[in-house]
């Protein structure tokens, strides 16, 4: 067949007159948000290395998602959140939990299927939820959570409290059909949403390019007017700049909001995960060139904060990780009889 | 030769209809495509449109009637050529108004086509509905006023009064504002509630169960109206993995206080792809509430506590019943207990269980069986999650013998079910297998012979009643 000739590229794409997001700009931290950040992502890679590591030893079973890499996202994002928002995910979800102020413990000991888990034993690392921390999810099904944080922000709209919906998923979840009857409900009814696409590369082992028509994830609201911007998940305060011209956007009333965090995992899609469909060498780069917590560690050398204080941090999280994993451990599993409870709230 | 225009059948279940509004008048010439008349069924308006060209001679149903006959001559159009002022009403025509039971006499000459009217599997299902339960509930107390009431008023009546009642109450769905419903069962509801509370959603169920149910995490109430329960296939991962299990699965901390609802089973004519009884489906399910409801009382009820439960319910209801009147008692609140299955008609020779539209083919069944000497007890379940396995051993042990009616298929059905319960409880009480009489084991065909054959009708009932008593 004959190849078409190559068509003439206007110099400038139309640009459309609708209103849209400026800019955003890399956040000024202070020195204790700083502090704050980089103890936050800290938490997290420690906590999914524990994690990693129970699992290993067999204390953690079934599926066990990691977020190691992917810290800044979570950090930035959730660190410009009032207490009236609320936020869901899918089943890479420990690191959101522990931003939302749920006890690292309650959280392991989940992951160890102990009675005193935040879900009884009974959801696991994927089914994690809570209300009075506003956070609903810890979703198993990918792109479920997009139309649940959908209605989330339906009922923050509907009981006018001011809150909005932060409504992850990555992007193999972003070719799932249900995103987009979200994104055009989201949209025609102008609910408080800020669609955060997690884009670590790869959706399982494919990755985003052999997977999705559109790569630049941030442009898939363009069909239904949700403006996207692309944002570098690995430096938390671009992700903090982000989210705050993404909240002003939503708040404002404007409708949802599309943030496409590049980032990347370290670990495998899942623990069962050995990774093969990369190399090594591209992962050793990524961490040598872009880890969020050493670039977070070098704002805070240059901000005069010393190898001490630093050092000082790093073992205060250790020892609350450490305690975290031998409560879970040594905490009971849920009572036989809890097998029964929790199905339904009535009796009928 | 002038053309007799008749009352048009603009649906399989119709009977009759309201000619709402003529758009013409005598002398008037009409052409092929020209609206004629507005007519209103129980379930929409519509416009009739002529077909044949000419000039309305006489109008013989004046607009505002009500309970027109299907087939009833409504006008006389006189062809080209013909003198309108000389065209004569048919004979019996004047006793074609609602009043009337005949038939006008058909004729001779050109004459527009009389609507047929198939005898269809569905029609015979609908036809059954008309029983109503021949004991009071003892839920309703004794002496209480009765009113007549359609199921599709039934049901919006209870989603009216909890709307009024808690304002975390919303609807959503398909046509469910400005559309007034795609089966009218949310009339009006849009006009008291406003457009907050009565949403209109695109064509999107998986979104809009999704949605729906996270705006049960966040607090609120949703109810979820499929158009039909055909379409919540696209949003069954929802309705189980998102709403049913999530209370287990958060340790009891976050609940989904949600109903999903709209018609489910078998409609008239509409085939394979629009005809199914989701009630297995769902009543396998641990985490939901599934309700299948019979009669208006039922609906109304039922819904009211579905929509109070502190659990996602999938609320079953029937396209062919929404036209089906019934009596409800006159109770403010009336509220229903969820699980409880409720005798619809005592007996002691056997004992028929059913639930949605199966019910009225038990009862008519049951009516038969008295004619041959055999006392059935009809017992409609009502809910069939969390299943009232109690009421259903009671009877047995009253009847010792069981036949389960379901219109649904019989593999891995309530019937199944019902059966296994017997067996592995009721061992002691049972005279004879539990039969059960189900649909056929096939998709469902269009053709109206074959949607028969695939149907349940009272006669199956009867013949399998009588093989448990002995007396075939």
């Amino acid at each position: 067949m004959a190849k078409a000739p190559a068509r003439q590229r206007k110099a400038e794409p139309p640009k459309s007159n609708r209103e849209r997001p400026d800019e955003p700009k890399r956040f000024e931290a202070s020195k204790e948000q700083l502090l704050q950040f980089y103890k936050d992502m800290l938490l997290i890679r420690r906590f999914e290395e524990k994690a990693g590591q129970l699992y290993g030893l067999g204390l953690i079973g079934g599926f066990c998602h990691l977020y190691i890499g992917q810290e800044a996202v979570a950090v930035g994002l959730q660190s410009a959140l009032s207490d009236k928002d609320s936020v869901i995910t899918g089943y890479r979800d420990h690191g959101h939990m522990l931003l939302c102020g749920i006890p690292p413990k309650d959280v392991m000991a989940e992951l160890t299927g102990r009675a005193a888990g935040i879900s009884k034993g009974k959801g696991g690392s994927m089914h994690m939820f809570s209300v009075d921390h506003k956070f609903y999810g810890g979703h198993g099904i990918v792109g479920a959570q997009v139309p649940l944080g959908t209605g989330l922000a339906f009922a923050h709209k509907y009981n006018d409290d001011g809150g909005v919906c932060l409504a992850y998923f990555g992007d193999g979840a972003a070719n799932q059909g249900q995103v987009y009857e979200a994104f055009n409900m989201a949209e025609l009814w102008k609910l408080p949403v800020v669609f955060v696409i997690e884009n670590n590369q790869y959706a399982m082992g494919t990755s985003v390019n052999r997977s999705s028509a559109e790569d630049q994830l941030y442009r898939r609201g363009e069909s239904f007017r949700i403006p996207g911007i692309q944002v570098d998940g690995m430096d938390v305060l671009a992700a903090r700049g982000a989210a705050e011209e993404a909240l002003a956007w939503v708040r404002a009333g404007k409708g949802p909001i599309i943030l496409e965090m590049k980032t990347y995992r370290y670990r495998g899609h899942s623990m069962s995960d050995p990774a093969k469909y990369r190399s090594r060498d591209e992962v050793q780069a990524v961490r040598d060139k872009s880890d969020p917590i050493e670039h977070a560690k070098r704002e805070l050398e240059g901000a005069g904060v010393t190898e001490d204080e630093i050092k000082k941090i790093e073992q205060e999280i250790r020892r609350e990780v450490n305690e975290a994993a031998d409560f879970a451990e040594q905490t009971p599993e849920p009572e036989a009889s809890e097998l029964y409870t929790d199905v339904l709230v009535g009796t009928y | 030769m002038a053309i007799e225009i008749k009352m048009p059948a603009l649906s399989p279940t119709m009977e009759e209809g309201s000619l709402a509004k003529w758009l013409v008048k005598e002398g008037d010439a009409v052409k092929s495509g020209d609206i004629m008349a507005e007519i209103e069924t129980d379930k929409a308006t519509m416009e009739f449109e002529a077909v044949d060209e000419g000039t309305i001679a006489k109008i013989l149903v004046p607009e505002g009637t009500d309970g027109v006959k299907v087939g009833a001559v409504i006008a006389m159009l006189a062809e080209e050529g013909e003198d309108a002022a000389s065209v004569s009403a048919p004979a019996a025509a004047a006793s074609d108004a609602p009043a009337a039971k005949e038939e006008p006499a058909a004729p001779a000459a050109s004459e527009s086509p009389t609507p047929h009217k198939v005898e269809t599997g569905a029609r015979k299902m609908y036809d059954a509905a008309s029983h109503d339960a021949e004991t009071p509930d003892p839920e309703v107390p004794e002496g209480t006023e009765m009113v007549k009431m359609t199921v599709r008023e039934a049901l919006r009546d209870a989603m009216a009064e909890e709307m009024r009642a808690d304002a975390r109450v919303f609807v959503m769905g398909e046509e469910v504002a400005q559309y007034q419903g795609a089966y009218k069962v949310t009339q009006g509801l849009l006009e008291e509630f406003g457009d907050k509370r009565v949403v209109d959603t695109p064509i999107t169920e998986y979104g809009f169960a999704g949605l729906g149910t996270g705006a049960a995490m966040g607090g609120l109430r949703p109810i979820v109206e499929f158009m039909t329960f055909n379409f919540a296939m696209q949003a069954i991962d929802h309705v189980i993995n998102s709403a049913a299990k999530t209370n287990y699965m958060s340790g009891g901390q976050m609940r989904c206080p949600m109903v999903f609802r709209g018609p489910n089973g078998a409609a008239s004519r509409v085939a394979a792809q629009h005809s199914q009884n989701y009630g297995p489906w769902y009543a396998s399910v641990p985490g939901l509430i599934v309700i299948a409801p019979y009669d208006a009382q039922d609906c109304k009820g039922l819904l009211k506590a579905a929509i109070r439960s502190e659990d996602p319910v999938v609320f079953l209801e029937n396209e062919l019943m929404y036209g089906r009147t019934f009596e409800v008692p006159k109770i403010d609140d009336f509220v229903l207990p969820i699980g409880k299955a409720r005798i619809m008609k005592p007996g002691k020779d056997v004992t028929l269980v059913s639930y949605s539209i199966g019910v009225g083919i038990a009862l008519e069944a049951a009516e038969k069986l008295a004619g041959e000497g055999i006392d059935a007890e009809v017992l409609d379940l009502r809910t069939l999650r969390p299943l009232d396995k109690q009421s259903v051993l009671k009877s047995l042990a009253k009847t010792n013998r069981m036949v389960v009616v379901e219109e649904g298929w019989p593999t891995c059905s309530i019937a199944s079910e019902i059966a296994a319960i017997c067996m592995e409880e009721g061992f002691d009480d049972l005279d004879a297998p539990v039969l059960r009489v189900t649909n056929e084991d096939v998709p469902m065909p269009y053709a109206a012979n074959l949607e028969k054959l695939m149907l349940i009708d009272s006669d199956k009932v009867v013949k399998a009643a009588k093989r448990v008593c002995y007396k075939d």
